[in-house]
């Protein structure tokens, strides 16, 4: 579904990632991990196609079309969507109002997808503005479910939620990549960012990587990795990379 | 009741669809009494409500000694050269909108304003809301789309709310880009009274001068203003708010959303707080699509313990992360900056009326649809 072959990314006049392939099948769902500042959000940012992140060589192919420099919103339609860390507050803008233009205009499915991640509240509210870290990861979570994208993004869904609101975002990003389905009929993907792991109770990933200085360094069962990183830390990703 | 007013007036369709776009209905369905001047002409004055009237001018001096007490009483006769040209012409025009003590209005009174020639159009227009009373109003002014140099509006507006009344005022511009409009108004809000006052401008206009002002007198009383402005290149709109913060409990808001696509938008405020137990809030949000001009002044004047005033203003540009955040929703670039623009003009003003809060709303969408 996705490939990315010998991806170099520059932000500002700093290349941050460097010689990045990846490649995600359909139905797959792979985690990335790797210390603050190794480039993670920058490639979902530049497989998104923000207009900061500038692709300086390499490609990003979609569904096999080359995707490298195509607008963000023609991605989207392709299929690709991605949960924010931090998403901007838009002034006025209400969630509700997004929804219903996101859906192509169905109002009741977004008042159930609503009620469904207990947002039915918010839809009348400023986008993020004053929303708290869950309310923030249940909004983002929401507009996917509108949105229904093929392959899906999801930069730290964990982080600043509690325990309740943990589940609750996790079995509706399990729903987001069709968990309930049996393995071979799964049709949506998933890069995820995580650092907890805690999101992995919900996505029965397939495979993780390791990010270390802009670079993919190692592959390998998502939990096994875990497992290691929260043992040893990420030395050895520094070590790997003076090998 | 004529089937479509617009068509009775002789009206072109192009000039009865600016009518609407102002607030205006023509088939008076959601309205419940209407002054309608052309030029300077009274072609109706009528209300249905029990405990509301619409009279002109005239007819109001002729029938009601007393009203000549309320004219010039809160905007002086001799302010500035549009005040002393109402005062002195000798064909005096407006309306005199009164809501007897307790009565209410749900659904509007509509006042138009329609200039359709090259000349000045001049009103004086009292507005009364007695003891416990509610009054709404959309103030529709409009001129013919082909009304070219020369055309203007002077208009004089004297806002009385008294003890428990209330009075929300809102008025849509439909100018031209040759047009020069003075209005200059004023409120007095007595014990527990509440003044909205609304401004929607999404046309193009040559000049709009206007500094209202409300005297809050009474204990508890609150004002509040908002204007939602678009200035098109050639236009120069002076606008601004004033509230006196004069009795205990007293409390005003005044916001603004401005955005030019190359006029000039002067935005102006004061609030004065001179009384103990008064709270006063100044907003100013101005957008710079194209190069034109947002000059923010906002002014909090405070000259007692006990009174709390802020203000906040911010000029720029759409942010480049909320059209991205949009787009990878998949709304293209044109839609999401639109998006964005109407939620930045989206002001929910607390208190109004669904049918006036739509007609306001719909104002902006017309801009919108027209891609802003």
């Amino acid at each position: 579904m996705l490939e990315i072959e010998d991806l170099h990314v520059k932000v500002g006049d700093r290349e941050v990632l460097h010689d990045v392939d990846l490649r995600i099948k359909e139905g797959e769902t792979h985690v990335l991990m790797g210390p603050n500042g190794s480039g993670k959000s920058t490639l979902l940012m530049t497989i998104m196609g923000f207009a900061n992140y500038t692709v300086t060589r390499g490609r990003i192919s979609f569904k096999d079309k080359d995707i490298t420099h195509l607008p963000i919103h023609e991605r989207a339609k392709l299929g690709i969507g991605m949960m924010f860390q931090r998403p901007p507050t838009i002034s006025g803008l209400k969630l509700g109002k997004l929804l219903v233009a996101t859906s192509g205009n169905k109002t009741e499915e977004v008042a159930d997808y609503a009620k469904r991640m207990h947002m039915d509240r918010f839809l009348e509210r400023d986008i993020n503005k004053g929303f708290s870290g869950g309310e923030i990861k249940r909004s983002e979570v929401l507009q996917l479910m509108v949105q229904r994208p093929d392959f899906v993004m999801l930069d730290e869904p964990e982080s600043g939620v509690d325990l309740e609101n943990i589940s609750l975002i996790g079995a509706a990003i399990g729903n987001l990549l069709e968990k309930e389905a049996h393995l071979m009929k799964r049709k949506k993907s998933g890069l995820v960012i995580t650092h907890t792991g805690y999101i992995l109770d919900y996505l029965d990933a397939d495979r993780g990587h390791v990010m270390c200085d802009g670079e993919i360094r190692c592959h390998g069962n998502p939990r096994e990795i875990l497992k290691d990183i929260k043992a040893r830390g990420y030395k050895e990703c520094l070590e790997c990379r003076q090998n | 009741m004529p089937t479509e007013l617009g068509r009775d007036l002789g009206l072109s369709a192009e000039d009865r669809e600016r009518l609407v776009q102002s607030g205006i209905d023509l088939h008076m369905g959601n309205r419940c009494g209407s002054y309608i001047q052309m030029n300077q002409d009274v072609v109706q004055e009528s209300c249905s409500e029990e405990g509301i009237e619409v009279l002109s001018i005239g007819n109001a001096l002729k029938k009601y000694d007393w009203i000549k007490d309320y004219m010039w009483n809160l905007v002086p006769k001799d302010k500035d050269e549009y005040t002393r040209y109402v005062a002195e012409a000798s064909d005096q025009k407006g309306y005199v909108i009164i809501a007897r003590k307790g009565s209410s209005n749900i659904l509007p009174v509509q006042a138009c304003l329609y200039l359709g020639r090259e000349k000045i159009q001049h009103v004086h227009n009292i507005i009364i809301a007695e003891e416990g009373s509610e009054l709404h109003i959309v103030s529709g002014c409009a001129s013919g789309q082909h009304v070219g140099k020369g055309g203007a509006h002077y208009g004089i507006s004297e806002f009385y709310v008294g003890k428990n009344a209330k009075i929300s005022f809102t008025m849509i511009h439909t100018w031209g880009g040759d047009i020069d409009v003075f209005p200059r108004s004023a409120a007095k809000i007595e014990e527990n009274g509440v003044f909205l006052s609304n401004y929607v401008c999404m046309k193009p206009v040559h000049k709009i001068q206007m500094y209202p002002t409300a005297h809050l007198v009474g204990e508890n009383s609150v004002a509040r203003f908002s204007s939602v402005v678009i200035a098109t290149p050639g236009s120069h709109l002076d606008l601004g708010s004033r509230a006196i913060l004069g009795a205990k409990g007293a409390s005003a808001e005044l916001v603004t959303r401005a955005i030019t696509k190359g006029g000039t938008i002067i935005s102006r405020g004061h609030i004065l707080g001179k009384t103990e137990g008064t709270r006063g809030h100044l907003e100013c949000k101005g957008l710079i699509l194209k190069d034109g001009i947002i000059y923010a002044i906002p002014e909090i004047e405070g000259n007692v313990v006990g009174t709390e005033l802020s203000h906040e203003a911010a000029v720029g540009k759409i942010a480049r992360d909320e059209i991205e955040y949009l787009m990878s929703r998949g709304l293209d670039e044109e839609s999401a900056t639109a998006t964005i623009i109407r939620g930045f003009l989206d002001v929910k003003i607390a208190g109004l009326p669904d049918v006036l809060q739509k007609q306001i709303d719909a104002a902006i969408d017309v801009a919108e649809k027209a891609g802003f």
